[in-house]
């Protein structure tokens, strides 16, 4: 059972992220990347991470994901142009990420440590859960919370910089 | 389910999105193959806050998620910008720095 529900779910995320790369149409990726997300969620439901599901579905696949949206659709479809500025890049670029995916597995296939093939250790029945979550980042993780909230207020303020629309002082726009 | 079934998968979706941010030249779908490999060092994170048993790695994939989160603001605001001053949406074409 658990079997299927990984390989369901790995089918769907590996999916979704090669029709991210293959589609020509923007609009289609972030449709796709939205069923790379959900089965990303399957899968951290699997590992007991129940709030990250959450999390992942509401935040990524609920609200990024509608900003995605929203620009690729104010963007329009961008041409992309078979014009190559390095010779070879259309084949050099996939057998690079074949080789860095080699390389990974060669790195996580030999590694020594004994934790990673086994199940994990029996963990208790609150463990993911929001409110355990939610006692580490508060506690333990306190000045990480709050950091996290000052880069959001950050990023929230320079998005609007950038984006806004400046006045030209030469009247030229 | 061993661990490293998940460990394998992350870095099968980590390779995908390396290559897809290789690939394509449209700004857009680069900064979703960037996702592709946020997501994927997040599977990774999660995973091994499994095998150990603490979900210190969910914190940690939680911080993550904020992280792209802001990641995701700021480079669509780049893109809005770009397209305003009707310059080219081709990271190629993009290639000086410019005051």
């Amino acid at each position: 059972m658990v079997y299927v529900a990984f390989f369901a779910g790995a089918l769907g995320a590996v999916g979704g992220a090669v029709a991210v790369i293959a589609l020509r149409n923007p609009f289609y990726s972030v449709l796709a990347l939205v069923v790379h997300l959900v089965s990303l969620a399957g899968l951290f439901l699997l590992l007991y991470a129940q709030f990250i599901a959450a999390a992942q579905v509401v935040v990524y696949a609920g609200a990024v994901m509608v900003l995605y949206v929203f620009v690729a659709a104010y963007v329009g479809a961008v041409e992309e142009p078979i014009w190559e500025p390095i010779p070879g890049q259309r084949f050099l670029a996939p057998l690079l990420a074949v080789a860095l995916f080699v390389e990974l597995s060669i790195a996580v296939l030999g590694t020594g440590l004994k934790a990673l093939d086994t199940e994990g250790p029996q963990v208790h029945s609150g463990f993911g859960t929001p409110g355990q979550i939610g006692t580490l980042l508060l506690e333990r993780f306190l000045i990480v919370f709050e950091t996290a909230s000052i880069l959001l207020l950050v990023a929230a303020v320079g998005a609007v910089v950038l984006a806004a629309r400046h006045r030209q002082p030469e009247g030229s726009e | 389910m061993d661990v490293t079934w998940y460990i394998v998968l992350s870095a099968l979706l980590f390779a995908i999105g390396a290559g897809g941010v290789l690939i394509r030249r449209s700004p857009l779908v680069i900064l979703l193959c960037l996702e592709l490999m946020l997501n994927a060092g997040n599977l990774a994170l999660v995973a091994f806050s499994r095998a150990h048993g603490n979900q210190e790695g969910q914190v940690f994939a939680l911080i993550v998620m904020v992280v792209a989160a802001c990641e995701v603001v700021v480079g669509l605001g780049l893109i809005v910008a770009m397209f305003r001053r009707r310059l080219p949406l081709n990271v190629d074409e993009m290639r000086g720095l410019r005051g």
